[in-house]
């Protein structure tokens, strides 16, 4: 009787587990087919794409709104790539790689026929986004955006800051400029350094010694060595007044000759054209320090009386200024390289700051049209401290439309 | 004259000799100091570190051999670390002495990378780095600003050929590079200014991410970049390339240099401070009076 | 003509440059390279000259036994010198094969480089002596330049010990604040005078390069 029981027991156990076992086995079965079919993702909308604007064309801005499956759990959208055709039916090339975490795309080519991805302004193009999952085989294209073509703008947008301020500041050249000629009074500050130039010149005369004028290492095109031509013209002038020497060394060959005209004018203004030499402005070398070497060793031979070092230095002002001082020299300097102000502000009798030497064209001769642009200058100048205080108060309001404005993109 | 007034005036010469008394005993005096890291040279370091095998940078090498001391070991550290991960370099310089800066680079960086090493904890192999494919040198040519802007539409423009003579578009490395754009970043190793032609033209105009690496004097006029944001890193003087050298874990002349700067530095504090203790005793003897 | 001709190609390309700017169109990049093209053949032809006007002050010092004619002797020959080890003993002119002849890399190498750095590193003792000189507490802001100065050297100096972060601090705040604003405002004074120099020259206001006052 007992071994009745166990053996039911044992076999109603065994098929209770024979039907598990199936039901597993069933459950196995019907698995794949949650596998085989992967849905598939929304795809991405609102696609649209226009000409990248203020640009020199060959370029179209590709945007879109997002999948409403990107980062959902289940049908997960990574990312996009965005497609191009010349025609609605195809073929559709992909021009990005997989873009992650964005919705717009620049698709540029290059500019010229037979360059490689040479892309033609004025053709029609037809763009098509194709959202991604993991998997690359499960993916969804957005509806065909074109036809949009791609083209050059004649005005760049982004630039209208820099185009108003230069106008305002053309206006007020202008404007300041009619003023000093109708005969009204410009107010200029002293400059110590410009008015120290006579002194220095009648030193040199006393002394029987020649005067070294140093242009600097800009080349023709720099600023501050044009605003050093004209101190040069006017110091040229007076050396030849006074029958006193003068040495330029130049440092780039363009720079030489004009200062050699500069130099040749000024002996004729002065009635001296006999007593004007070539050789008084020649060229050394357009290496800046074996340039140092050189000017040193004039300054340790002939022991000038002054010193000018007018224009753009770097890393040997310094040294040509102590080397002055050895010599016994007065030294005037005047750059606008705001790093070697100090040296020259140490080693120098007299300095020029920055825009002070830009000024001296103006203060030298006084004449109206100098003197007018010179204003022009200060009430611009103003004029940006007035902008940089409104567009300070207009971001602790939290308005960011003013400071944009003048943010120059390109 | 009392002591006072000797101290206030003493003789050019005495500071000359005493400053090359302490360059050269501590230059043969080998020991190391402790270099501590800045934020603008960790930016530099950080953006190079994140390069990845394939990318391709500009390494423009704009100064001479007056200012080899403090840049120099910039641009080994930098390379060498380019050429590690199978970064590509376009070399360029607007200095005209830079070309001989460029090809002793490239010989003594090729030596060094043939070499197996280890550089923070990361095992490279040593392997031979071929012009044309793992660099290119562009050469010089004059007026950087002009040079700047036509790189910016087309290398080809002031360089249809590389230094060598090889026309550019026959070179393995400049296939589908036409201009900055190609290029995950500048670095622009300058003594003078063009550093500012860089970030007027280079990155004004075409918006390539730009770092500086420049003299010390330099370095002082670079910040108002650095905050605005115009470039993304600053490394000045002998300092910063020392801070390279050691974020690159390639120690190097910098790091030996360092030590001599130390010193020389604090020679010239002690004149200075030697000088003030002299014109103030002195001011307050003459108000006695 | 002669000085008309000048001012009216000035103003002309000064305009067309400045208009240039605002068109990004492709034609004007043309018009741009094309330029740049330009001042590149203009700035290797400006070099010859100053080649040979080296050349000429030189020789006339040798030629009339000038002071120190000897000096000139040195240049003359560094000059031609280099420029025959840079061609590769005159037999390539158009390639930079020159560049790797070995009496040029040598000359580069043990003259060029030695020299240089040696006029550079002047520098250094002439800091010394100007440091010396000018940081002197004459008044209240020579007092601020001067510690200004001194915290500057010191940042990095391991030598502080546990000063050195508050020193480091301190001179980042001063390079990153009061030295930013000066630059920033000494910049803008100086970007407004060379905008306003260069609208001069465009308009021939200023013509002091023509060579008249």
């Amino acid at each position: 009787m007992k071994l009745k029981i166990v053996v039911v027991l044992t076999m109603l156990f065994m098929g209770v587990w024979a039907m598990a076992s199936a039901q597993e086995s069933l459950e196995t079965i019907a698995a794949p087919d949650s596998i085989q079919a992967a849905p598939l993702p929304e795809p991405a909308k609102e696609l649209s794409a226009k000409d990248a604007p203020d640009d020199h064309g060959h370029a179209i801005d590709v945007t879109w709104a997002k999948s409403p499956d990107d980062g959902e759990r289940l049908k997960n959208v990574i990312g996009y790539i965005v497609y191009r055709a010349a025609n609605p039916d195809g073929p559709f090339e992909a021009r990005s790689g997989l873009l992650l975490g964005t919705t717009s795309y620049t698709d540029a080519g290059a500019l010229n026929e037979g360059e490689n991805d040479f892309m033609p302004d004025y053709q029609d193009y037809y763009y098509r986004v194709r959202a991604m999952t993991q998997d690359s085989t499960v993916f969804a294209d957005s509806d065909i955006f074109g036809p949009v073509q791609s083209y050059g703008q004649w005005y760049d947008k982004g630039k209208t800051a820099v185009l108003l301020l230069v106008a305002g500041f053309l206006f007020l050249t202008i404007f300041f400029i009619s003023k000093a000629r109708g005969g009204a009074e410009l107010y200029v500050r002293r400059l110590a350094g410009i008015e120290a130039v006579d002194e220095a010149i009648g030193r040199a005369t006393e002394m029987g010694k020649p005067i070294l004028y140093v242009l600097g290492l800009g080349t023709a095109a720099d600023i501050a060595t044009i605003a050093s031509y004209t101190i040069l013209g006017r110091v040229a002038k007076k050396v030849a007044e006074y029958q006193t020497g003068l040495i330029v060394p130049c440092y780039d060959p363009i720079v030489m000759t004009v200062a050699q005209e500069t130099v040749r004018t000024a002996y004729l203004d002065a009635g001296r054209p006999d007593a004007f030499n070539q050789d008084m402005v020649y060229f050394v070398t357009n290496q800046q320090f074996a340039y140092v070497a050189g000017v040193n060793g004039v300054m340790l031979r002939e022991r000038p009386a002054t010193n000018l070092y007018m224009g753009k230095f770097y890393a040997e002002s310094l040294i040509l200024a102590e080397t002055g001082v050895v010599a016994g020299s007065i030294q005037i300097s005047g750059t606008d390289e705001i790093s070697q102000i100090p040296f020259f502000v140490v080693a120098c009798d007299y300095t020029l700051i920055g825009e002070e030497l830009y000024a001296a064209s103006a203060y030298l001769g006084k004449e109206p049209l100098l003197l007018g642009s010179l204003k022009a200058q200060d009430y611009a100048k103003a004029g940006v401290i007035i902008l940089a205080v409104i567009g300070f108060i207009s971001l602790m309001l939290g308005y960011h439309d003013f400071v944009d404005f003048f943010h120059v993109t390109g | 004259m009392n002591i006072f007034d000797r101290m206030m005036s003493l003789d050019r010469r005495w500071v000359f000799l005493s400053l090359a008394i302490v360059c050269v005993v501590t230059y043969l005096w080998d020991f190391s100091v402790p270099i501590t890291i800045s934020n603008e040279v960790k930016s530099i370091y950080d953006r190079f570190d994140s390069l990845q095998e394939g990318d391709m940078i500009y390494m423009s090498v704009d100064y001479d051999p007056n200012a080899l001391a403090e840049l120099h070991p910039t641009t080994y550290a930098l390379a060498e670390m380019c050429f590690r991960k199978k970064v590509k370099i376009i070399f360029g310089t607007l200095s005209n002495l830079g070309q001989g800066m460029v090809d002793q680079v490239i010989r003594d960086i090729a030596d060094s990378v043939s070499h197996d090493a280890t550089y923070n904890g990361v095992f490279y192999k040593g392997r031979e780095i071929v012009n044309g494919v793992d660099y290119v040198f562009l050469g010089y040519k004059p007026y950087p600003a002009m040079v700047i802007q036509a790189m910016g539409l087309d290398f080809r423009v002031p360089f249809p050929t590389d230094f060598y003579g090889t026309i550019l578009d026959s070179i393995p490395i400049m296939k589908g590079t036409k201009n900055f754009d190609q290029c995950k970043m500048v670095i622009d190793m300058a003594a003078g200014n063009v550093a500012e032609m860089w970030i007027t033209y280079g990155h004004g105009n075409y918006g390539v991410p730009l770092a500086l690496a420049v003299t010390g004097v330099m370095g002082a006029d670079m910040y108002p970049y650095l905050g605005s944001g115009q470039i993304f890193g600053l490394a000045a003087g002998l300092l910063g390339s020392a801070q390279i050298e050691k974020l690159c874990n390639n120690p190097g002349r910098a790091m030996d240099g360092m030590r001599i700067q130390l010193f020389a530095h604090i020679l010239i504090i002690f004149f200075i401070v030697m000088g003030n203790v002299g014109f103030l005793a002195t001011r307050n003897r003459n108000k006695m009076r | 003509m002669k000085r008309q001709l000048p001012l009216m190609l000035v103003f002309v390309f000064g305009f067309a440059m400045i208009i240039q700017y605002f068109i990004p169109h492709q034609a004007s990049e043309w018009v741009n390279a094309f330029f740049m093209d330009w001042m590149m053949i203009i700035g290797v032809f400006a070099l010859a000259l100053g080649i040979w006007s080296l050349t000429k002050v030189s020789w006339d010092k040798v030629k009339y036994k000038k002071s120190n004619w000897q000096y000139a002797i040195v240049t003359l020959a560094g000059l031609f010198l280099m420029i025959f080890f840079g061609f590769d003993y005159f037999r390539h002119f158009s390639t930079p094969v020159g560049s790797n002849n070995y009496m040029y890399v040598k000359f580069y190498q043990h003259i060029v480089i030695p020299i240089q750095s040696t006029m550079f590193s002047l520098l250094a003792f002439f800091i010394a002596s100007a440091a010396y000189r000018a940081f002197r507490a004459r008044s209240l802001l020579a007092t601020l330049l001067l510690i200004a100065a001194l915290v500057i050297m010191l940042r990095f100096n391991p030598l502080l010990g546990p000063l050195q972060p508050i020193m480091e601090d301190f001179s980042v705040w001063l390079l990153n604040v009061p030295n930013l604003a000066a630059k920033r405002a000494i910049v803008i004074g100086v970007g407004l005078g060379m905008v306003a120099t260069a609208l001069k020259v465009i308009l021939g206001i200023e013509r002091a390069y023509l060579g008249k006052d």
